[in-house]
């Protein structure tokens, strides 16, 4: 909606706003930084409303606890708008001034009844009205949110209901409020802002704008580059799939265990012309590469900036040599681009940077001399005298409102994909815990007191049901294949919901069972709900 | 559980330990709520205990889902207090005290003949040797008896008979402070009435907060649980904080060896406890109060409990006083671990600043105040601080209770005005022959026989190096074993180390082990030894965070150059 992609808020403001609701996140276990600053916030007393199907242990710091069924998100936030709405809480002034196509949603959010939501999320209807009429009322009120909305196969829809909230009740751009995807990783939101997304140049500059990609090929002495948007990660998937694509260089990616329909993924690689894989770890990808190059780590053995989730770039260092053969990203990307007959010289990572401030305005403030001073700086930061951005979109606050206005965007609630049946009767979510990462690249390699092996966590009823022992290998199936594993009772799962990670591949393959139905807008697959059949085990005789 | 669910009431839904009801599925309330409820965990260890005898991992476990606490977590706090036991055992247990003072009388011998356990110091010098019988089941009974005979401790082991509590309080020495020990009965506000109680908090009222602290500052009144801080400027820190609430938390976690002046305070006159804390509360604007009270004084607990109900229930005092049961910590006399023990973590102290008057227990601005302290105050406001200033000396103002133990004729409390020598204290007590006396207790310093006209006031005994402390006088005549209470000193501290400061942690064992070498006669350079502890006593002042590890050495070094032990 508003353009450039990331978090509203800073940090700052999560210990200082009086109402957070965590949706989708597990963010004690997933996002610990973040985490803390939000536990400061409600120890200086803000309310805290957790959505997500499982009663994680960040729901244990909330006041409240939505346990939603899977998939539901937008019945839930449609039907707290219609409540907003009705109870007349929602900000009429800010409305009219700062956005555009609210009757169209509140049309469209009019359909979905306290009942209707009930039935959709199973959540009580009370609950659901307490919380809505809540959020309108605090003074100051933040929705952050993680994979939990946004591996969907509707993801985007998710998001925009999320954003409908906050337009509504004008909760952003404004101190306190926000609207914020929590990042995964420490540079996810730097990966953006740097260009790695199909249709941008760094600063979010949308490649297909003439006058951009004008102004790039200047910069770069007339170079050619494409002028349409590229594929993302599950279409470049379907594109090998077609015989389209046939060679890859993947950097720092480890896809033949993170993307979702695991044995395809393998396949479709292997079966690559040629495939170059840049990384610090011989990762499963590695494994079925032609060339492989050793990276140096991009914390501590090579320099550079990273941009965190409130928008902060900030410095990184290099503190060791990386091992012998491994080399920075930019060596080997400016050696490779002199092979292809490019010479580009041996740039440092600050020269880089300078030709990036260069480009990207909402980067141009931000010399390393700054950088250093300031601790950081939060984009945008349009020159050397601007201080950075604490919060975005103050301009919808102004009058008359700086910009275009902020569109409300009428979603419908679309279940998951995998549809529930007899045959499939369990419903499989998949996350991630507190001491690992990911696929385990980063992780695996460490020991870790809480670490337990994979293991399908299921409600103890199920397992009375299904007959079967806390720790029992049994045999999990879905539409796309079956793994073996053990199972672990977990109170604090509902009956009929079950739980994975994807922290161990080499234990137990969870991306064998999840469907790769992906949001055509953002290229996410729907991770979060695989419909499964748990048997027991033949006894072995 | 039930022990659990006695203190907690029943779970309302599975997220706090309950059964699954359909309802818990897609929502839960209060999980901070719950969470936040993790101050009550020294409680419900407490009622575990006291109904089992220990704390089992079922028991643990139960808890923790109750409070929402980790478990792990929860472990290290059993684990840290004496008094939680993580081991099966019989219901029954004798602790007898083999600390400074009743292993003068003989505890040693009763704790190896009886096979008792053994104590720090009970606070019941005064009648040493001293025990703590507990009896743990669905009717908890726990007394303090003092003093114990071998026969009486075998007897209590096999189960003959619940002992009654012996103990008199009556003060060898009353002034004003003391007065009313012995001549009321502490189990009757009308009794305290009698006394004039509670006219001093009337009087309060009258005068307005500010017109208090004014007085109190006046007073010149410096704190009486060992650190001396003047008690206005705390007061007046407390009521100009703009954070809310504020906490008022009286210490009584007398833990001191050879202290017990909390305790008779509190068994003898817990009305004017309870009186001092409401005009304390009064004049800094605390919203809520607790008085801490260390495990092995029962019947302070039960006297200060009934008086708070009997206040309260009158429409006294309107101040909401909670009593919070210490769990066998020396190092919870120490402010921070003190609050952090009331929130129902390891007691381990914080690193300050901030200070409590800023950042204190929940961190809120906290008014920590010794007891004997907030009794000072009744008098104050009564007759006014330039009064209370215009006794004992200039820079210690008002009377001081002394705890007089060890090799006296007449042990017990006496109320004198600062600036007493301690020579006239000591032949009040009635004293023939001296070898050492220590002053201030375990954290304090020996004096010799040529030291005790050092008069008792903050100044006179930092003159001479020493120190007031928490008003323990232990007096050993030349028959005592000084080897053995030195090591006695070194192995309290060890015990009672936290661990968390490294050089207190491990300076308080490398202490006892050199000076065994030392005292036991084995060979080694002694020189070597003594620049070594000379060095561990400097790491620990230096590089502790709170006095315990700052003053651990202080009754060792000056034992080791004053009593020529090294020369037998």
């Amino acid at each position: 909606m508003f353009g450039a992609g990331g978090g509203t808020s800073s940090y700052r403001e999560a210990e200082e706003t009086n109402l957070i609701i965590l949706w989708g996140s597990n963010a004690r276990e997933t996002h610990p930084i973040f985490f803390h600053h939000l536990l400061r916030g409600v120890r200086n007393g803000a309310r805290l409303i957790a959505v997500d199907p499982r009663r994680t242990s960040s729901a244990e710091w909330a006041d409240v606890w939505l346990g939603i069924d899977v998939g539901s998100d937008i019945a839930l936030a449609n039907a707290m708008a219609r409540e907003i709405i009705h109870a007349g809480l929602h900000d009429t002034e800010f409305i009219k001034r700062a956005t555009t196509g609210f009757e169209e949603f509140a049309r469209c959010v009019e359909a979905y009844t306290l009942e209707r939501a009930e039935a959709e999320t199973g959540v009580p209807a009370a609950a659901i009205k307490e919380v809505a009429l809540d959020y309108a009322r605090a003074e100051r009120g933040m929705i952050c949110w993680t994979l939990g909305i946004t591996e969907h196969h509707n993801a985007t829809d998710n998001v925009l209901a999320l954003i409908n909230l906050g337009l509504l009740t004008g909760k952003v751009g404004r101190y306190g409020c926000g609207l914020n995807p929590l990042r995964g990783q420490n540079n996810v939101q730097g990966g953006g802002d740097m260009g790695a997304i199909p249709a941008r140049m760094p600063g979010f500059q949308d490649l297909e704008d003439p006058d951009i990609h004008a102004r790039f090929a200047t910069a770069w002495g007339g170079a050619r580059f494409p002028e349409k948007k590229g594929w993302h990660l599950s279409e470049m998937f379907e594109a090998m799939d077609r015989g389209e694509l046939r060679s890859a260089y993947i950097v720092g990616e480890n896809p033949a265990r993170s993307e979702a329909d695991q044995t395809r993924a393998v396949r479709l690689l292997s079966g690559l012309d040629h495939l170059v894989v840049q990384d610090i770890f011989l990762t499963q990808t590695a494994q079925l590469a032609h060339v492989v190059l050793p990276a140096a780590a991009g914390w501590a053995e090579s320099e550079g900036t990273v941009t965190n989730s409130e928008r902060r770039v900030q410095r990184v260092r290099r503190a060791l040599e990386p091992p012998a053969g491994a080399r920075d990203d930019i060596d080997i990307i400016c050696d490779m681009a002199r092979r292809l007959g490019s010479d580009w010289g041996h740039p440092t990572a600050e020269q880089v940077w300078d030709e990036c401030r260069a480009l990207s305005p909402m980067h141009a403030g931000m010399a390393y001399r700054r950088l250093d001073e300031l601790g950081g700086i939060q984009w945008p930061c349009p020159d050397e005298s601007h201080p950075g951005t604490q919060f975005l979109h103050a301009r919808l606050w102004k009058d008359p409102v700086e910009g275009t206005p902020a569109p409300f965007h009428a979603v419908e609630h679309d279940p998951p994909v995998d549809r529930l049946t007899e045959e499939f009767p369990i419903r499989l979510t998949t996350g991630r815990r507190l001491d690992s990462f990911n696929t385990g690249v980063q992780t695996g390699e460490y020991t870790s007191p809480l670490r337990a092996s994979e293991a399908l966590l299921i409600s103890p009823e199920d397992g009375k049901r299904l007959g079967v022992e806390d720790g029992e290998c049994v045999r999990i199936s879905s539409r796309r294949g079956s793994v073996e594993a053990d199972v672990r009772f977990e109170a604090t799962l509902r009956p009929g919901l079950a739980f994975m990670t994807l922290h161990f591949p080499d234990q137990v393959s969870t991306n064998v069972l999840t469907i790769d139905a992906t949001d055509p807008k953002s290229g996410t697959a729907e991770f979060k709900a695989s419909a499964i059949r748990i048997d027991k085990l033949a006894p072995v005789p | 559980m039930a022990a659990v669910d006695g203190l907690l009431g029943a779970p309302e839904s599975l997220w706090e330990g309950g059964e699954r009801r359909p309802a818990d599925d897609h929502v839960a309330y209060g999980g901070r709520a719950v969470r936040s409820r993790r101050h009550l965990l020294l409680p419900v260890l407490h009622a575990i205990q006291d109904r089992v005898g220990w704390v089992s991992r079922g028991a643990l476990e139960y808890a923790c889902r109750r409070l929402s606490i980790p478990p792990a977590e929860a472990y290290g706090v059993v684990s840290f207090y004496a008094r939680f036991a993580l081991q099966p055992r019989g219901p029954l247990t004798l602790r007898v005290c083999d600390d400074i003072v009743c292993k003068l009388w003989g505890a040693d011998e009763i704790c190896s003949a009886a096979g008792a356990e053994r104590s720090p110091c009970l606070g019941l010098c005064d009648h040493a040797p001293a025990a703590l019988v507990e009896r743990s089941g669905s009717s908890y009974e726990e007394v303090q008896i003092a003093p114990i005979s071998l026969a009486q401790a075998e007897q209590i082991l096999q189960g003959a008979g619940w002992p009654e509590s012996a103990h008199r309080n009556e003060p060898r020495l009353a002034g004003k402070l003391l007065g009313r020990v012995g001549a009321y009965d502490p189990r009757s506000l009308e009794s305290y009435r009698t006394q004039g109680g509670f006219v001093a908090l009337e009087r309060a009222r009258e005068m307005g907060s500010e017109a208090v602290v004014r007085e109190v500052t006046e007073a010149r009144l410096l704190g009486r649980g060992g650190a001396a801080f003047p008690t206005g400027r705390k007061w007046e820190s407390v009521a100009k904080a703009t954070a809310r609430p504020h906490y008022l938390v009286c210490n009584a976690d007398e833990s001191e060896p050879g202290t017990f002046k909390d305790r008779v305070l509190m068994e003898g006159d817990p009305f004017a406890v309870v009186e001092g804390i409401a005009i304390a509360a009064l004049a800094t604007g605390c919203e809520k109060g607790y008085i801490y009270i260390r495990a092995e004084y029962p019947l302070a607990r039960h006297r200060i409990e009934n008086a708070i109900a009997q206040a309260r229930g009158a429409g006294l005092v309107d101040i909401d006083i909670e009593v919070r049961r210490g769990a066998g910590a020396y190092i919870c006399g120490e402010e921070t671990a003190l609050f952090n023990s009331i929130e129902g973590k390891r007691g381990e102290p914080r690193n300050k600043p901030p200070f409590p008057v800023e950042v204190g227990l929940f961190g809120k601005p906290t008014l920590p105040n010794n007891v004997e302290t907030l009794v000072n105050v009744l008098d104050i406001v009564l007759d006014g601080g330039a009064a209370f200033a215009s006794t004992g000396t200039k820079d210690s103002t008002g009377s001081r209770l002394f705890c007089v133990s060890g090799h006296v004729e007449r042990p017990g409390l006496y109320e004198v005005t600062m600036g007493t020598p301690l020579r006239a204290l000591l032949e009040q007590a009635g004293v023939d022959r001296i070898q050492a006396v220590l002053l201030g207790g375990a954290a304090g310093s020996f004096l010799t026989p040529d030291q005790v006209d050092v008069p008792l006031s903050f100044e006179g005994t930092r003159a001479i190096g020493a120190t007031l402390g928490s008003g323990a006088v232990i007096v050993f005549d030349e028959t005592a074993d000084m080897k053995a209470i030195l090591l006695r000193i070194a192995r309290f501290f060890r015990d009672e180390s936290c661990g968390q400061c490294v050089p207190c942690r491990v300076g308080t064992k490398r202490q006892e082990e050199i000076l065994e070498r030392m005292l036991g006669g084995r060979n080694g350079d002694r020189s070597t030894d003594v620049m070594l502890l000379s060095d561990i006593a400097q790491a620990m002042r230096d590089a502790s965070i709170c006095g315990l590890g700052q003053t651990a050495a202080n009754a060792i070094a000056s034992g080791l150059t004053q009593l020529k032990v090294l020369d037998a």
